[in-house]
């Protein structure tokens, strides 16, 4: 064991969290203390300070990935609808979230929000809520709905714990996640800035790890990490720098990002687990908090395909800048099989790096995909044209 | 996802001329509203494109649009068995081919030219009115034309009703969209200030139409039958779904169709079939999701060649649900309004959907529940084999399942479909025999 290099330790631990799919760390965090509860979120962003300010853990749930035998699930999805919900569901009725006290299904698509519904009738002692989020970004509209949703989920896990949450508490768990996002901002620059120190394959086992840690505990493993990754030098390669878009909700298995990794592709940003960096700065700690948490939301939030842009202007503005900040020379676009809004939002996309001149190339997956060389094969012809065009 | 059809053309002359009235009128309607967006430039007047579920026709009405609504451009060229080029030339384009086909079938036709299903021009729209409403892909869709043609698009988000219920704060957020952000902008594009009473004025022949279709549809209750809640309710719902409602000519069209019904229902006549009356009632089914369109008629048959009547439809409720009371009421628009859209099929949750399944087979005394899942649809679709489990095991009535989409062609297979209705009547029939066994 001493031989292995910290980086390696902390990435092994944060694979043991990925792999178990028993969910024993929100177990054991459960165990600690008699009474405490645990609730689960699906993607793409739930407020999670409320849950923190309840006392409570919580939990991201994000599939079965490819590890997870999907039997019953099945028989509640028809094959032409993408396999999160199935495996999900499998989790579920294997009793593999029993350690959850409640559900919370945002509002990404209409398959999460129709499982919203299928939760309520398959787990009937579980709080579930469908979590609806403005598409109107004026704070007295938009805003004041957002406001008025929040107040119900702070008033349902306040029963839920058996005391009203406060406006402290709330606060108090800002400047957690404030924290939180901080060090995942931090995760992010460095490895834009030195991929080859931090390749993605660990990046995101890393983030993995935030969707069953406590948010403080989880911000110390992420400066652990970038502390002892900048600590052992790694080769540099002449890879491709790219941006991976479009695995907001079903994730890629881990294979798939390091056949991508090993096919000559720097990953120096991508939209996984959006929930950790979805408030793009410090929301303040200090003022009325459902008020600071919805002008976060409207007005300084991160961009998917779930997400109403109110002008064409807008489209892709937010991939460009991720492109031209983190240095990117192509943009991979890799949605779930199935996915309509991955796969509708797409072509815009497309279009606007089109007339940007940035190369892009795309494929769909799913979270058990097991043939990986299809995929190696056109991430490496993909960056070895990036490297052909900027040569020339 | 909805309907504008035509009356089938071999539906035997009727001998009533009530019956030919409500036909004729139908169809007049239908066409009259093609020819308005053909002639739309020429007589100056803006162009809107909305959806069906939750779409705002006695608002846009006020500002005097010409009212086009993609879904029925799309499920027409879907009948006209034009849409699988339609599909084919928006993959072309780069749209993938795991999304909703109504969106490709658009897409489509707005590449091939400014041609309607009719084959007279469709004008570029002025504004798309998101009524984001039971779907997702509906955002999606209006800003890929956005993105395309650059039109402008105005949303209206209508919250989920996750909790099967409408709460107040959901209510006001649709109210104040309409105040503040879709009003105004209509107001803007069309030039026409917005005047209250003249929206009041269409609600109140709404809610006329509104009575009349409920009875129409209600009248499935009877044994026989004297419609079809889902292949013929295609017909019945057109013109309240789309570019009608509000308007005296629909108020006219529901009452003489309620008047050639009550008829039927006093004759103890069977719903029409495009080969004439459906003489004997074998079978009284409840169907979930939207029919297929491509092979409509082909599809239709399978049900009458047995004997099959569709009592009640879920599909017949997704422009509008009347049939637990809902009405327009012009004493609060807005307010209404912003019900009307809320309260739309696919914005139910799963739940809500269940037990209204339940209740029609209970109330329209139905052998079953069938389902038509659509490839297209995840809002439909997405927990449909839980509903199926669901209806079965608190009805007791069996239930069946089989899968083709809208507009695409390549996913209407007639011997699958075949093949699952024949063994689906003979578990109706062993039911039935078991039942009277006991
Ligand atoms: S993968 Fe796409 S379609 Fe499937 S649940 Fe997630 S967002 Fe919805
Ligand atoms: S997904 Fe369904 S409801 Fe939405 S546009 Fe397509 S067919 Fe209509």
């Amino acid at each position: 064991m001493a031989d292995i290099p910290p980086v390696l330790k902390i990435v092994e631990r944060c694979q043991a969290l990925f792999d178990d799919l028993d969910f024993n760390a929100v177990k054991q965090w459960k165990a600690a203390v008699p009474g405490r509860k645990a609730i689960g979120y699906m993607p793409v962003y739930v407020p999670r300070e409320l849950i923190h300010a309840a006392g409570m853990l919580s939990v991201g749930i994000l599939g079965g990935g490819d590890q997870l035998e999907v039997i019953q699930g099945d028989a509640y999805y028809q094959s032409y609808i993408c396999r999160i919900p199935r495996s999900t569901v499998e989790l579920g009725l294997t009793g593999r979230l029993d350690c959850l006290d409640g559900m919370l299904f945002p509002s990404i698509c209409d398959v999460i929000r129709n499982l919203s519904g299928m939760w309520q009738i398959l787990f009937k002692d579980k709080y579930v809520r469908y979590i609806d989020v403005p598409q109107n970004y004026v704070d007295a509209i938009g805003g004041a709905f957002y406001i008025s949703e929040l107040e119900v989920l702070r008033a349902d896990l306040g029963k839920l714990r058996g005391t009203p949450i406060t406006d402290d508490e709330l606060n108090a768990s800002i400047r957690v996640f404030n924290e939180n996002r901080a060090a995942i901002r931090e995760l992010y620059a460095y490895r834009a800035e030195k991929p080859w120190q931090a390749p993605t394959s660990e990046v995101y086992l890393v983030l993995r790890a935030g969707m069953v840690l406590p948010p403080e505990e989880h911000t110390l493993l992420v400066r652990e990490y970038l502390a002892a990754a900048d600590a052992m030098p790694r080769p540099k390669r002449d890879n491709a720098r790219i941006v991976l878009t479009g695995a907001f909700c079903e994730q890629p298995p881990l294979g798939l990002i390091k056949s991508i990794e090993m096919a000559g592709c720097y990953i120096v940003d991508d939209d996984f687990m959006l929930v950790t960096r979805w408030l793009l700065d410090e929301v303040p700690a200090d003022a009325n908090p459902l008020d600071e948490l919805s002008k976060a939301f409207l007005h300084r939030s991160a961009t998917t395909a779930a997400k109403y842009e109110t002008t064409k202007e807008e489209k892709g503005v937010f991939l460009l800048k991720q492109v031209k900040t983190r240095g990117a020379e192509g943009v991979i676009f890799a949605a779930p099989s199935f996915c309509d809004p991955a796969l509708l939002e797409r072509p815009m996309l497309q279009d606007v790096l089109t007339k940007h001149k940035v190369p892009h190339t795309a494929f769909k997956y799913a979270e058990n995909t097991g043939q990986m060389a299809p995929i190696r094969e056109q991430a490496g012809t993909f960056a070895d044209s990036i490297k052909l065009w900027s040569a020339a | 996802m909805t309907t504008t059809a035509a009356m089938p053309a071999s539906v035997k002359k009727p001998q009533n001329v009530q019956k030919e009235d409500a036909m004729l009128l139908q169809k007049e309607l239908i066409n009259r509203n093609y020819m308005e967006l053909a002639t739309a430039r020429a007589d100056n007047r803006k162009v809107s494109a909305t959806f069906v579920p939750g779409n705002l026709n006695e608002l846009l009405m006020c500002f005097d649009f010409a009212r086009s609504l993609p879904e029925t451009n799309a499920l027409q060229n879907g009948l006209r068995k034009k849409s699988g080029k339609m599909i084919m030339d928006a993959e072309r384009d780069g749209q993938s081919e795991d999304v909703c086909t109504y969106v490709k079938a658009d897409l489509g036709m707005m590449m091939g030219g400014e041609i309607g299903p009719t084959g007279d021009p469709l004008p570029r729209p002025d504004v798309l009115l998101l009524s984001y409403t039971g779907c997702f892909t509906f955002m999606k869709w209006f800003e890929l034309i956005r993105h395309k043609y650059g039109c402008e698009t105005v949303m209206l988000h209508v919250p989920y009703q996750g909790e099967g219920k409408i709460a107040p704060n959901m209510r006001d957020y649709v109210v104040k969209q309409l105040k503040e952000t879709v009003i105004p902008t209509l107001e803007r594009i069309s030039g026409v200030k917005f005047d209250i009473d003249r929206l009041r004025q269409y609600m109140r022949e709404s809610e006329k139409a509104e009575e009349d279709l409920v009875r129409v549809l209600q009248s499935a209750k009877n044994r026989p039958s004297p419609i079809d809640g889902y292949f013929g309710a295609v017909y019945y719902i057109g013109p309240i779904f789309t570019a009608f409602r509000g308007t005296p000519e629909a108020t006219q069209f529901y009452r003489v169709l309620r008047e050639e019904i009550d008829q039927r229902v006093r004759e103890g006549r069977g719903p029409m079939t495009p080969e004439g009356e459906m003489t004997e009632e074998n079978y009284r089914l409840v169907v979930e999701g939207p029919p297929n369109w491509t092979s409509f008629r082909e599809f239709w048959k399978m049900f009458y060649d047995e004997g099959a009547v569709v009592v009640s439809s879920t599909y017949a409720k997704v422009g509008g649900l009347y049939d637990f009371g809902f009405r327009h009421d012009a004493d609060r628009p807005l307010e209404s309004l912003a019900e009307y859209c809320l309260g739309c099929y696919t914005n139910l949750n799963l739940p809500s959907r269940i037990d209204m399944i339940c209740r029609y087979i209970d109330e329209y005394q139905a052998d079953g529940l069938l389902i038509n899942s659509i490839k297209s649809c995840n809002s439909f679709s997405a927990g449909q084999l839980l509903i199926l489990r669901e209806v079965e095991r608190r009805t007791g009535k069996p239930a069946a399942f089989i899968e083709t989409d809208l507009v695409d062609p390549r996913y209407f297979s007639a011997a699958n479909v075949k093949n699952r209705l024949e063994s689906y009547f003979q578990m109706v029939k062993q039911k039935r025999a078991a039942t009277l066994a006991h």
